[in-house]
Formats: C-alpha cells, sequence, structure tokens
C-alpha cells in the first residue's frame, strides 16, 4: 500500500511537469507587457485582435493549413496503398518494407532535412511552397501508414476471403469490406499527420525558402526577440486548437480498438 | 469476364501482381524523393565547394571528413550531442515508469482514459511553444528564480546550459516514452506478476525480474524515438542552450543555411546516421519494431 501511494506522488509530480510549462506559456497570452516578465504585472486582451491584424502573421497561418492539409491527402493516398500492400506481403520483403517505411520518423529531422536540402540543391530545384510539402508529406506518410497498419493487421484475413466466396471482385471488397474497417485508422492518421505538418520546424527550415509557415514565423521571432507577445497569442491559438484534433483523433483510435475486440 | 473481374482474379492468383499495383505509387514516391535524398546526401560528404566561386565540386574527396576528424571542436560537439541523447533517454525511462505502471495497473478505466489523454496533449501541442515555455521559466527573472526565491533558496543558474538542454530534451520527448511503455506493460499477463509473488518475490523484485524486461521491446521503441528526436535537434540548442551548447543539428544547419557548404554539412550528418542506423538495427532483433 505505501509504495503506491508512492507511484501516486511521483505520476502527480510528473503531470505537473508535463503541464506546469504549458499552463505557463497560456498565460503569457493575457500579460500586459510588451516583454515576458515573471510574475505577471497586468492583464489584458489587446494581443489577440493585435495578432489576428497582423499580415505576416495570417499568411504564415494560411501557408501552414495549405501545406498541411496538401502534405496530409498525399499522406492518405501514399500510407493507405502501402499499408494494403504491406499486409499482403510474404514475412520476408515485408519486414524489409515496414524497416524502410518508418525510416522518416525514426531517423533524426536534421537528416531529412539536411539530404532533402541537398537533393533539391543537386536537382537545382528552388525551394518553394512545393518542396515544403514534398518534405512533410514524408514523414506525414509514415503516420499514416502506421496507423492503417496496426488496424489491417487486427483485421482477420478470412473476411476478405468470405467477401471473395461470395463473387465480391477485389474492388468490391476494398470498397464495402476493407474501406469500412480502415476508415477510422485513416481518419486518425490524417488528423494527426497534419497536426504534426502544422508543427513541422526542424526539416521545413531546410525546404523552405523564402515563404514562412506559422513555426518558422515562431522561430524566428523568438530568436530575434521581436513580437514576442504575438508569439505568445499564436502559441496560446495553437495549443488550444490542437487539442482538438488529437482527442478526436485518440477517440476514434480508441472505439476502433474496443471494434476489433 | 469484365475488366474489373479479370484484375481482381488475376490478383488473387499471382498475390504479387495485387502487392505490386498497390506498393508501385507510393514506393516510387518515397523511393525517389526520400532514399535517393539520402542516399544523394551520403555522395554529396564527399564531394567539394569551390571557395571561390561557391560551386559544388563532384568527385570523391575525405577532405570533408578528414577536417570533421582533425577538429577538435567537432568531435566534442559531436560528443556532446550522443552525451545528451542517452542522458534523455535514461531520464525518460526513469520517468515513464511510474506514469505507464499506474495508468495500466493501478487507475481505473475512466482514469486511464483520462491519464492517456493527458499524455497525448503535450505530445502533439506545439513543439516550440514547449521550448519557449522552458526559455521563459528558466531564464534569470524567469519562474524558476521566482519560485526558488520565494521559498527563500538562492538563484539558480540554469538558463541557457547544458543542464538546460537535458530538461528541456526530457521534457519534450518524455509522452513518446509513456506511450510505448504503457503498451508493453499492458501486454504482460497479469497472471505473471501473480506468479512471481506467489514464488515469493517482493513487488521491486518482480517489477526487475519480471516486468522491466518483458517491457524491454517498448523502452526501445520509446528510446528510438527520444534518443533519435535529440540526435537531430537544433531549435532547442539554440533557444535554451545559447552559446558553447551546439549539437550536430546546429554545425549541419549554420553549414546549409549561412555558409552553403553542404557537402561539409553531408559529411557531419552521416554521423547520426549511422549512429541511428547501428540504434535500429539492434531495435529490430529486440523486438522493438512491434512496438513502435
Amino acid at each position: 500500500m505505501r509504495s503506491e501511494t508512492f507511484i501516486w506522488a511521483a505520476v502527480v509530480a510528473i503531470f505537473g511537469f508535463l503541464f506546469i510549462p504549458i499552463a505557463i506559456i497560456l498565460l503569457y497570452a493575457f500579460s500586459a507587457a510588451p516583454i515576458p516578465a515573471w510574475p505577471i504585472a497586468g492583464f489584458t486582451l489587446h494581443w489577440f485582435p493585435d495578432t489576428w491584424h497582423d499580415e505576416q502573421v495570417r499568411e504564415a497561418l494560411l501557408l501552414s493549413i495549405e501545406v498541411a492539409a496538401l502534405a496530409t491527402v498525399m499522406a492518405i493516398l501514399f500510407g493507405a496503398l502501402a499499408a494494403l500492400a504491406v499486409v499482403k506481403m510474404r514475412s520476408a520483403s515485408r519486414e524489409v518494407v515496414s524497416f524502410v517505411a518508418v525510416l522518416p520518423i525514426a531517423l533524426p529531422g536534421i537528416l531529412t532535412g539536411m539530404a532533402l536540402a541537398s537533393y533539391f540543391a543537386t536537382w537545382g530545384v528552388n525551394l518553394s511552397y512545393w518542396t515544403i510539402v514534398a518534405g512533410h508529406a514524408t514523414f506525414c506518410t509514415v503516420i499514416v501508414y502506421n496507423n492503417v497498419v496496426a488496424r489491417l493487421r487486427r483485421m482477420p484475413r478470412s473476411l476478405t476471403e468470405a467477401s471473395a466466396d461470395l463473387g465480391a471482385d477485389a474492388f468490391r471488397t476494398f470498397r464495402l469490406v476493407q474501406l469500412p474497417m480502415m476508415a477510422s485508422a485513416i481518419g486518425a492518421g490524417a488528423l494527426l499527420a497534419f497536426a504534426l505538418s502544422f508543427d513541422e520546424v526542424i526539416v521545413t527550415t531546410f525546404t523552405a525558402g523564402a515563404q514562412n509557415t506559422l513555426p518558422l514565423w515562431i522561430f524566428g521571432a523568438i530568436r530575434l526577440g521581436q513580437a514576442l507577445p504575438e508569439v505568445n497569442v499564436v502559441v496560446f491559438a495553437i495549443i488550444v486548437f490542437t487539442a482538438v484534433p488529437v482527442l478526436l483523433a485518440q477517440k476514434l483510435i480508441g472505439e476502433a480498438g474496443k471494434m476489433a475486440r | 469476364m469484365n475488366p474489373a473481374k479479370a484484375i481482381s482474379s488475376l490478383s488473387w492468383r499471382r498475390g504479387w501482381v495485387a502487392v505490386m499495383s498497390l506498393l508501385g505509387l507510393p514506393a516510387v514516391w518515397f523511393g525517389g524523393l526520400y532514399l535517393a535524398a539520402i542516399g544523394a546526401m551520403f555522395v554529396t560528404s564527399f564531394w567539394t565547394v569551390d571557395s571561390l566561386s561557391g560551386q559544388l565540386i563532384p568527385g570523391f574527396s575525405l577532405v570533408n571528413f578528414q577536417s570533421l576528424l582533425s577538429g577538435h571542436v567537432y568531435i566534442r560537439i559531436a560528443e556532446r550531442t550522443i552525451f545528451i541523447a542517452a542522458a534523455v533517454t535514461i531520464t525518460d525511462v526513469i520517468l515513464a515508469w511510474p506514469v505507464a505502471y499506474a495508468m495500466v495497473r493501478l487507475a481505473g478505466p475512466r482514469l486511464r482514459a483520462a491519464m492517456m489523454a493527458a499524455v497525448m496533449i503535450p505530445l502533439w501541442s506545439s513543439y516550440l511553444a514547449r521550448v519557449y515555455a522552458w526559455r521563459l521559466i528558466l531564464s534569470h527573472d524567469g519562474v524558476l528564480n521566482w519560485a526558488l526565491s520565494a521559498i527563500g533558496l538562492p538563484n539558480a543558474h540554469i538558463g541557457y546550459s547544458n543542464w538546460a538542454m537535458w530538461i528541456v530534451f526530457s521534457y519534450l520527448w518524455l509522452p513518446f516514452m509513456i506511450l510505448p511503455v504503457s503498451a508493453a506493460v499492458e501486454r504482460i499477463p497479469p497472471s505473471l506478476l501473480e506468479a512471481s509473488a506467489d514464488l515469493g518475490a517482493r513487488g521491486l523484485a518482480t517489477f526487475r525480474r519480471v516486468m522491466v524486461p518483458m517491457a524491454l521491446p517498448g523502452m526501445v521503441a520509446g528510446a528510438i524515438s527520444t534518443f533519435s528526436l535529440t540526435l537531430g535537434d537544433y531549435v532547442t540548442p539554440m533557444l535554451v542552450g545559447g552559446r558553447g551548447s551546439d549539437f550536430i543539428g546546429n554545425v549541419v544547419y549554420s553549414n546549409v543555411g549561412v555558409t552553403n557548404n553542404i557537402p561539409f554539412a553531408a559529411a557531419y550528418a552521416v554521423l547520426p546516421l549511422c549512429v541511428m542506423g547501428v540504434f535500429l538495427l539492434v531495435a529490430r532483433k529486440l523486438g522493438a519494431f512491434d512496438a513502435l
């Protein structure tokens, strides 16, 4: 019994460690002072409209949403196709493919960024909107792939075989049996892929030209010590808005888990 | 027979047709961009740069690797990066266990779901926001020193230091360790723990001799994330590390962005590639890939 109390005390401390910094950064969005100082001297709401009307922030936000949406669409296509292929493969070749497929998230981000930068340079490709999307699509694909593969593995092969026995061709089986089973896994993967792309900074610095995604704008502002109140507001908005898709994705994965049992 | 039937019966009889037609598009995209880029980086690391025109000179030269090995700075930076990545991994293993254990073995279903959500939110909430939060907390007149002086302790000067990087990285990647470890703990059959208790093992002995070995793949899967993410970062060292705490990533970053010496940056990036390559092969042997 005493050891249980000890474990719970540790858990409370660890969750405090996880959430106190987030709480503090959320609080700073309401600080009246133009330079962050602690304790917060006065509170105001006026940084919110100021930030909303900042042209740079708007452009960066729009670019981030566009990039994340495009990268997610590509990730759904490539990730779902690859997952469908992998579950059909023999174990030896499956091992190789599933090893290679996770490299973009298993290898350090600096490698992906560096490799893509030098690759685009060798081909003479100018860094642009499209190079950002291409870079993001690599790791977003892995997220969708991982989610769909996990779902398909739990789905018994007998279901597709039964569908074939009942006279359905491969396309019909896909439409009526596999796709409904995969749908929520694709949805969860897509939400997480979008969130990952929206937040990415390590790879993006290497693949962006003159464009600023929202994280690049934040990074620049913090480094130069400029527009810090606006940084606080942007960060506040991001934390609040990403919590929603994440909890939704969590729910989708959880429900499917119950379904498979 | 209509074409859809023909295609599907062909793919049923010849399984590889189905696999190839599904895998074709992603494989071309993935191989042509990601793998080719990693390969190209490896090749570029043997190239040089014309110091006058700044043009890349293809060829085979070991000069980048020679200057890396002869410069003590670069060896120190590599040591620092790998050492902190290892320290962060160990810290996160230690912090992940109580949470994983409580979540799987002690909490009821509702509390467990709440704890799970509480781990997921920091995992996905803005990376830069969390680094920036720590920059404010650890700075000279930040929350930490304010709290310390409130309870009558002297100020801590850990802002902009290696200690700051250790704390911040451990903080950032902790959820990446908690998730696979708790998934691994969940897979341990409770009967094994009861058997261990029946055989006279106390709680700690059961933990050490049954739970830890059985959850090893989960810990290794988490370590892939924590180690790799620390190894490949340059933003956190820039924002909370301050002067004299460069990571491999910072050298790569400044050589690509500022001095435009891509071959040299590529050569330095080969080091984390090799370190992670070895790590991943060992991890696969330990069965960590199913837990990833």
